[in-house]
């Protein structure tokens, strides 16, 4: 792949090189960090991360929010979907980022549950109180 | 990681252009939606009608998932045992903290005296003023979203966050024993399967009434409007219960969490 080819690529489809950075800030912030709650936030950085994958998937240029025109008790005109950007991601993500929150939460609790046992949240503390026990 | 951060940013290649409206995500289902919400559903959001209506089961399982995550929140982190500690009242008029110490209840049966959990929760009247101005409009929006969802962005889930942290600013603001005494845990528990059942029970009363499951065509039978209109008022009443569980999930989850399951000053 020659340069300017690469280029054209980048500019192109810069928003995919942006999540998968993104994405893959959280996977070494969940595979390298020694703290459960850095963790926790590497792995919600890597759930906004297919979030925002998904959303900008549906996107369409010169497409607006897909809500329709309409008139009430009218005559219905014909409805172009280029007009409108692809609601099924939207859909699929308004679920996906409050399903989010709520395993983030408990999430938490198992954290606090490992703090009031080991009184520490630091990986190796942790495998060595449960080796000396 | 650098490897499979590579490999995926060479699968890029190929992905279509952003904002193409011929990529393969864009010319499947999608457009049959778009053409056949306002016609089939009366919903001009989109949004909604594929959340609430065509996409129906997968929604009611995520209520269900929310509504697992709360249980489990309860489950892992409530206790109620009773803490061998101190007792604090604040006498409201003047601000003065008084501390009884060993397990002695209180000392005068008086309005002036409120119980609190620490010594060192402030009181502050800006924050306090501020929010009780706030938090019904904040409440007012959140019944707006829900039941403006099927013409603007908006709808169950949305609705029941802002509903859910309206109380949240409300036990932050002032304490937990507040927010708690204002809903309390056994309404907040009932609340968050009541929210599954309406829409569950919704989805049955179509079984019953001979359509499918979550078939709101259905309801035309028993109210008097057509079947048109009751896709419509079917995607409404599943989008309360949605809202109604998210927001008693997210409020007993904030409790559980902030408070390592005491429901007292936990933080």
């Amino acid at each position: 792949m020659n340069m300017e080819a690469f280029l054209n690529h980048l500019v192109a489809k810069y928003n995919f090189w942006l999540y998968i950075i993104l994405m893959m800030i959280g996977l070494y912030a969940m595979i390298a960090k020694n703290n459960l709650i850095k963790k926790l936030v590497g792995m919600n950085i890597f759930q906004t991360a297919i979030i925002l994958f998904y959303v900008s998937i549906g996107s369409k240029k010169g497409g607006t929010i897909p809500i329709l025109e309409h008139v009430s008790g009218g005559a219905q005109h014909a409805i172009d979907p280029a007009n409108y950007v692809n609601p099924l991601p939207h859909v699929l993500m308004l679920t996906a980022i409050v399903v989010s929150v709520s395993t983030f939460g408990v999430a938490l609790a198992l954290a606090i549950k490992i703090y009031q046992r080991y009184k520490t949240l630091e990986e190796d503390e942790i495998l060595t109180r449960i080796r000396e026990s | 990681m650098i490897l499979s951060g590579g490999l995926l940013l060479y699968a890029t290649k190929d992905f279509p252009s952003w904002g193409d409206p011929t990529s393969p995500a864009s010319t499947h289902v999608s457009p049959r939606y778009l053409k056949k919400s306002l016609e089939e559903t009366r919903v001009p959001n989109v949004v909604t009608s594929i959340l609430a209506d065509y996409r129906g089961y997968d929604t009611m399982f995520e209520t269900t998932v929310i509504f697992c995550a709360g249980v489990a929140c309860f489950m892992l982190l409530r206790t109620f045992e009773k803490r061998e500690t101190d007792h604090y009242y604040r006498h409201v008029p003047t601000g003065i903290t008084i501390h009884i110490k060993g397990q002695r209840e209180i000392p005068i049966e008086s309005k002036e005296f409120e119980k609190i959990d620490a010594i060192w929760t402030p009181y502050d009247l800006i924050i306090n003023t501020v929010s009780r101005f706030l938090v019904p409009f904040i409440q007012l929006f959140a019944l707006y979203v829900i039941a403006h969802g099927h013409h603007s962005p908006g709808g169950g889930f949305q609705g029941g966050v802002i509903l859910g942290a309206s109380m949240i600013v409300l036990a932050i603001a002032f304490n937990l024993r507040t927010a708690v005494r204002r809903l309390g845990e056994r309404i907040d528990s009932i609340m968050s399967a009541l929210g599954v059942f309406i829409y569950s029970g919704i989805g049955a009363l179509c079984v019953l009434l001979g359509a499918n499951f979550l078939d709101y065509k259905a309801l035309a039978q028993i109210l008097p409007i057509d079947r048109v209109a009751a896709r419509s008022d079917g995607i409404l009443g599943v989008e309360i219960g949605v809202g109604i569980a998210v927001m008693a999930v997210m409020i007993c989850v904030y409790n559980n969490v902030a408070s390592e399951g005491r429901y007292d000053e936990g933080l």
